[in-house]
Order: C-alpha cells, then sequence, then structure tokens
C-alpha cells in the first residue's frame, strides 16, 4: 500500500483486548457531577472526546452527592508506532539497595562518604532529608539506609566554608547540596558559590562529586553551575544512590583493574 | 487429664508474659530517670505555650522559641525557663507572658534565676499559668467525652483515613467527605520533615509538602470542621496528628488545646527514622505523653516502620519488644490501656508462603499481649507496587486480618500507594473494601480458633520468645541507649551523643522548676 519494497513489517499496533485490533481500552474516572443520567451522558462523551467509540459506561457509582466515579469500556480509535518512541536512556543502571551495596564494597572496598546540606539561608531541609534520611521518599529508604553509604548530613544554613570543611574532613566521596529557595535565584548563586569553593580548596582529581538538588532546578544546567550533576523534582533516594555507585565506583573501578588513573 | 482452660487464642504462658514486661520495665527505667533529670527546650517552649504563649513575631519565629532562647542566653535552661521568666513578669509589671517575650526580643529585659521570696512569688504565677493552660485541656476533655455521648461513638474498628494535601482549607471538605463516607478518624498528615523544625509553625498554612503543617490553628480549624460533621452524622469523628520530632511537647500541648482525639507518638520513631539524638527524643517523649494522659488523647505507636526498612517476618520481634517498650514508657506517664495504641502493620512479602498465616499470628499476638490496647493495624506499603489491582486485593486480606484479630484502629489502605496521594475515588474504593470485609466477615472472630499446635500458634509463640530473647540480652549485655547505638531496631545505629536537637538537651539544676510538669505529676 505504501510501496515499500520490504516485507511488510507491521508497526502499527491498537490496544488488545481478546481479538487483535479490537482496541478494547478500560478506563475509571470521577467528574464532579451528581449521579444521574446526564452525569453517565457526560461520561460516554469524555470518553468519545478520549477516543473510544463505541464506549460503554460499565460501572457508575455516586461518591457523596456531587460526584460520580465510572468505570468505562471502549474502543479506541488510535493506533501506536513504536519505532516512532524516543526512549532517553538513562546513564546509569537503577539499582537496588543491595546491588548499590555490593558495587561499592567490591569496587571501592570501603564506604562512600555522602556530606549533605542545605547552605544559604535556606532553611528547608525537606528535600535533602528525603534523600538522606532513613524514611526517604516516594516509598524508598533513604541513603542512611545503605549499609555501605556512610551519610553526614549537615542539616540547613550551612555555610559554604563549613561545608568544604566537614567535606575534607569526613574525606567525603560526594557532596550533595539542596536547595529549596529560589527567591532572586537564590539557589544558582549558592550552587555557583559552592562549587567555586570546592574547586578552589580541592586538586581536581581529589574534589568530591558535587551534586545540586532542588525542585527548580534544570536538570541540564549542571555544567553551568559547576556541578557534576543535578536532580530536580520527583528524584528519589533510589535513582540518587545508583548515580553515585555509577560515577563513583562503577565508571571509575570497572571491575577494580590495575592501575589506570582516573581521568 | 484434666483439660486446661487455654489463656486465649494463643495460650500463651502468663508468666512469659509477666517476665516479658518485668524486662520491658528493666530496659526502659534508665531512660526515665533520664527523662526525669533533663529538660528540653522543647519542653520549656511548651510550658510557655500552656501558659498561653501563642503567636510568632515579624519573621515566622514563635515567640515561644524566642523567649526560651532569651533566657537560655542570659541566665541557662537548668532551672527552667518558668522561674526567670515569671520572675521578670512580676519585677517589670507585664500584663503576661506575650509581653514579656516581646520586650525580651528588644532585649529590654534582663532575667534572672530568682531566691528567696521572689522565687516562692515566681513560682506561685508560673503555677497559676500552667494551670490554666491544664484546665483547657480538662475542658476540652470533658467536651469529647459529652459529644461521643451525645454523637454516639463508632464501633471497633475504628475507620482510619488520611488527608494530605499541604492546604488546611482543601483538607477540610476532603475529612468531611471521608467522614461521610465512613472515616470514624481523620488524620491529617503532616508536611514532609516538619518532623525536623526545631519550632511550631504559627497560624492557618496552604503550602506544604505532601502534608498540612501542624500548627495550633489548623487544629482549631480542623477539629470545628469535624465537629460540624459529627453532629451532621450522628457520630463522633476523631482527628489525629502527629506529634514525633523534635517538637513532640509542644505539638502535644497544642493538641491537648484544641481538642485533638489521637496523636502519632513513638518512643523511638525520631532516633531511629529521623536521627533525632535519643535523649532529647525520650525527654520530650515523656512529657508528650504525661500531656496526652491528661488530654485523655490516645497515642499511635510507629512499630509498622520497623518493617518497612527491615522483613517483616525476621524482625517481626522487634515490633513486639517495640510494643512491650512503648507500653511501659507510655504507662510510667500516666496513659491507659484505653489510650495506648499500639503499631503494627501487615507488611510480609506477599509472594512468600503462608504470608497470610503469618500476619494472622503476628496480628494475633499483639491482640492477645496487649488485650485492652486499641491496636493500630497499618495496611501494606512496602509491597505495593502500582498494581493497583493487585493491590485492591492485598488491603482485602489485610481488612480481613484486622477483623479476625480484632484490631481496634485500622488505618485504611489504599491500592493507589507507591502512586499518588489518594483521590476522592481511591478512598472511595478502599472504604468499599472495608466495608465489604467488616460486613461479610466482622463477626468471624467468633469462630475463629486456630489450631493448638498449627501455624499460626507456633509462629506468634516463636515470635514472642525471640522478643524475649532480645530485652534479656537488651537488659543483661547494655541498656537500652546502647542497644539502640547498635543498631538493634529498624537496623538504624543513633548513639545517644549524636543525632539532631542534642543542644536542646538540659540537664536540671537543684532549683529546676516547671509547673506543668508539677501539676501532671500530681495530676490534679
Amino acid at each position: 500500500m505504501t510501496g515499500s519494497r520490504r516485507p511488510p513489517e507491521k508497526r502499527l499496533f491498537r490496544p488488545y483486548g481478546d481479538t487483535t485490533g479490537d482496541g478494547a481500552v478500560q478506563v475509571s474516572f470521577t467528574l464532579p457531577l451528581r449521579h444521574d443520567k446526564r452525569a453517565e451522558g457526560a461520561a460516554l462523551q469524555l470518553a468519545r472526546k478520549m477516543g473510544l467509540d463505541p464506549a460503554l459506561v460499565a460501572h457508575a457509582k455516586p461518591i457523596g452527592a456531587d460526584y460520580t466515579f465510572f468505570v468505562v469500556y471502549g474502543r479506541c480509535s488510535h493506533l501506536v508506532d513504536p519505532t516512532l518512541v524516543e526512549v532517553v536512556e538513562r546513564e546509569y543502571p537503577l539499582l537496588t539497595p543491595k546491588e548499590v551495596n555490593q558495587a561499592i564494597k567490591s569496587g571501592l572496598r570501603r564506604r562512600l562518604v555522602v556530606v549533605g546540606a542545605c547552605i544559604g539561608s535556606d532553611a528547608h531541609t525537606v528535600g535533602i532529608d528525603a534523600i538522606l534520611n532513613v524514611k526517604g521518599w516516594a516509598g524508598e529508604k533513604g541513603l542512611e539506609y545503605y549499609r555501605e553509604i556512610k551519610v553526614v548530613n549537615l542539616g540547613a544554613q550551612v555555610s559554604i566554608a563549613d561545608l568544604v570543611a566537614q567535606a575534607r574532613a569526613e574525606h567525603a566521596d560526594a557532596v550533595l547540596v539542596s536547595q529549596v529557595v529560589t527567591m532572586r535565584d537564590s539557589h544558582l548563586a549558592n550552587t555557583r558559590e559552592m562549587s567555586a569553593a570546592f574547586r578552589e580548596a580541592f586538586p581536581a582529581s581529589r574534589r568530591p562529586l558535587l551534586i545540586a538538588g532542588g525542585p527548580r532546578f534544570d536538570e541540564g544546567a549542571a555544567a553551568d553551575l559547576g556541578v557534576d550533576r543535578v536532580f530536580t523534582k520527583g528524584a528519589t533516594p533510589g535513582v540518587v544512590a545508583s548515580y553515585l555507585t555509577h560515577a563513583l565506583v562503577t565508571s571509575r573501578h570497572p571491575a577494580r583493574s590495575s592501575g589506570g588513573a582516573t581521568p | 487429664m484434666s483439660a486446661r482452660r487455654p489463656h486465649g487464642l494463643l495460650d500463651l504462658d502468663p508468666r512469659a508474659v509477666r517476665h516479658a514486661r518485668a524486662l520491658a520495665r528493666k530496659a526502659g527505667a534508665p531512660v526515665v530517670r533520664l527523662s526525669r533529670t533533663h529538660t528540653t527546650v522543647s519542653v520549656e517552649r511548651a510550658v510557655l505555650r500552656l501558659a498561653g504563649l501563642q503567636g510568632a513575631d515579624l519573621e515566622g519565629i514563635p515567640w515561644a522559641n524566642r523567649l526560651v532562647d532569651v533566657v537560655r542566653e542570659q541566665v541557662g535552661l537548668e532551672h527552667g525557663v518558668a522561674l526567670p521568666v515569671w520572675d521578670a513578669l512580676a519585677r517589670s509589671g507585664q500584663a503576661d507572658v506575650l509581653a514579656v517575650a516581646q520586650q525580651a526580643a528588644t532585649g529590654a529585659l534582663a532575667f534572672a534565676v530568682p531566691e528567696g521570696r521572689d522565687a516562692t512569688r515566681a513560682r506561685r504565677l508560673a503555677r497559676a499559668a500552667a494551670a490554666r493552660g491544664i484546665a483547657q485541656i480538662d475542658r476540652n476533655r470533658r467536651q469529647r467525652e459529652r459529644l461521643v455521648r451525645r454523637y454516639g461513638d463508632p464501633p471497633k474498628p475504628w475507620i482510619y483515613l488520611i488527608v494530605a494535601t499541604g492546604d488546611i482549607r482543601e483538607d477540610i471538605p476532603q475529612a468531611q467527605a471521608a467522614a461521610r463516607e465512613g472515616a470514624d478518624v481523620i488524620a491529617v498528615i503532616r508536611s514532609t520533615g516538619q518532623s525536623l523544625l526545631d519550632y511550631v509553625p504559627e497560624g492557618e498554612t496552604h503550602e506544604g509538602y505532601a502534608g498540612t503543617y501542624a500548627t495550633q490553628e489548623n487544629f482549631r480549624l480542623m477539629r470545628a470542621a469535624l465537629d460540624d460533621v459529627s453532629r451532621e452524622l450522628g457520630r463522633y469523628i476523631r482527628l489525629t496528628n502527629y506529634a514525633s520530632g523534635l517538637c513532640m511537647p509542644e505539638i502535644a500541648t497544642l493538641a491537648g488545646l484544641e481538642r485533638l482525639d489521637m496523636m502519632l507518638n513513638d518512643s523511638m520513631y525520631g532516633i531511629l527514622f529521623r536521627d533525632i539524638n535519643p535523649i532529647r527524643t525520650f525527654v520530650d517523649q515523656r512529657f508528650s505523653r504525661q500531656i496526652h494522659a491528661r488530654a485523655g488523647i490516645i497515642i499511635n505507636t510507629g512499630e509498622d516502620n520497623y518493617l518497612t526498612t527491615d522483613d517483616a517476618v525476621d524482625a517481626a520481634h522487634t515490633v513486639t519488644v517495640s510494643q512491650l517498650l512503648n507500653e511501659y514508657f507510655a504507662k510510667e506517664a500516666g496513659l491507659t490501656d484505653d489510650l495506648i495504641g499500639l503499631g503494627h502493620a501487615f507488611e510480609i512479602d506477599p509472594a512468600r508462603p503462608d504470608s497470610f498465616r503469618l500476619e494472622l499470628a503476628h496480628a494475633l499476638l499483639a491482640r492477645e499481649l496487649f488485650p485492652d490496647a486499641p491496636l493500630k493495624w497499618m495496611p501494606p506499603t512496602r509491597h505495593m507496587t502500582g498494581d493497583i489491582f493487585g493491590g485492591y486485593l492485598l488491603d482485602g486480606f489485610f481488612n480481613l486480618a484486622g477483623a479476625l484479630t480484632g484490631q481496634g484502629i485500622l488505618l485504611v489502605g489504599m491500592m493507589t500507594e507507591a502512586v499518588h496521594t489518594p483521590w476522592l475515588s481511591d478512598r472511595d474504593l478502599a472504604l468499599q473494601n472495608v466495608r465489604y470485609v467488616l460486613n461479610a466477615a466482622g463477626g468471624l472472630r467468633e469462630d475463629f480458633r486456630p489450631a493448638p499446635d498449627g501455624l499460626i500458634v507456633r509462629r506468634a509463640h516463636q515470635v514472642l520468645d525471640e522478643a524475649v530473647a532480645l530485652l534479656q540480652a537488651i537488659v543483661d549485655d547494655h541498656s537500652l541507649l546502647e542497644a539502640i547505638a547498635d543498631g538493634t531496631f529498624g537496623l538504624m545505629k543513633r548513639p545517644p551523643g549524636g543525632g539532631r536537637g542534642l543542644d536542646g538537651v538540659v540537664k536540671h539544676g537543684p532549683e529546676y522548676y516547671n509547673p506543668a510538669s508539677e501539676l501532671l505529676e500530681e495530676g490534679t
């Protein structure tokens, strides 16, 4: 049909219920409408706008006086083409805490030291604590939970000089800095000041890995801020631990081969 | 062979149970001694709050913090804050503690530790001021009892639901909707990290991270809204918040002043999961629980947390040990059995064979060890993966285990756990799940008799034995503080000289005076 000379390889797909091409889809949602025939009609209208035609309201249940919950089945008219899907590959694998511990143990042969702080006047330790505290975030335990990671959480309003001194005293492999307050772009200024101070205080080969995190950072701004990595909204302890393992262990000590100085 | 009547369904040996309690007392007693001889900045701020000090300065720093800081700077805290503050109040002729705090903040007041007749006067004034706060707490307790009689008390298990929008004005309609759909207890979850703030934020708040700040005004607004809906529904709806953290004594005080009904208050949660200094935590915990006891507030302990870090089968006995310790500390602080909501959770890997039978064994052990406590039964979180359909089934089994083992407070599990904070429809579906199970099997407890030599009974005995062995080791080899430092609980190592808030701990001087503690210990 398209005139392609290659054997026709299937490219386009519909959802599958019990027959190829049936496009069967199930969705559930709540409308802020009292449950009556009009509300059910509105649910069907929504389903059609979502590309479900025909659609069937299989279940409608009032939630209180003003809301109705629907389960709708329908035939979805949309097609998907997997060849057009762009997959953004993380350059490092996501590891479980166990795998992180194993990698550090065999690759580094000592505990990995992470120093964390909120710098400047920022008193919001929410971000750094979500990543570092055992309590963790999003169902994942924080870095303190990892046996092979030593966490030194300096808390809030840490001066940059103190942070550098502590990182040196603890022989930090990585320094995590959290910035939640963004008034007058203070998060950017603080982070640049911090990275400059570390560059001044450490020779390039000894400088700890610098990581900035906070909800308003741009993930692509690492170079601009002078840090090695930026984590933003949605980063979990597991993601950070996996990155640390990649950056400090597996990429630097591949199977612990002899004599290779890291670049 | 005369048939000996078994003790309960598990036939636990009463001597073993008594022994376990005795060991918990032995392990906990040194910590209580420590709590009696130390104060903290938060205990002292709670005294001021009880005496009516509210509000914050222009930068949002509570006056309670400002005043305690100034007093500490000038004369130290080993005498407590009451003597210097009410001495300054009497000498300067200020109208109230707020005026003292405001004057002190400008540097215009010099504090001193009064002696002789001045000390007697300061003590008398401080005691009268604290007594007014205690009287308010007493009025609230009586008011709760009246409302429970008037509107009616829901049958157990109480259905416990969480709201958490970050904005108290959004929380209110959600909480009322949840109550209308069947919730008996509303918990307003706090903003992430509030437990680490060394002050209690002020006023009505509209922004939080995955939760709403615990403030006195937010407490007041929510309690009033739930009173409205209790009247409408003919059922007293309880309100829960969280005391654990650096401000336990103050949040407990505010909860008493605003008639909250339950508070999360664990003796070790802050130490283990928030790296708060152990001594700070135990001192704060004792004062806060004395306040809860006075206020008739049911505490909820946090044993569920251990099972989110450690394996729910391997670490089952640490839950029992923590329950025994929490019970000891609670009773020592004056809480009665009906106010001790010991926690536990349904967190065994569902892929494990017999996981449900093991859950029943653990839940039944807690039930029989603490027959008069309103146990708080926490739903699965660790093995909720985003597979909402599988999760809905797991929650159903959790509800069934709760019904079958007579749990007192049932925290409603959400099938969208690990996906998002609950939607309106998530809560509605979750409540349908609870209602179906309670309606279909609520009475099954009457028929449920685990076989005397079956897996459930054997497993419960094994967990109790392991718990006793661990308590014995704590008592024999080292103290509770050392056990905590060694990582015995939840795998966390927390030495007594480390952690947050240590600089806020002060040893009592010979003249230490705390009018609130005095009134609470007297029980008058």
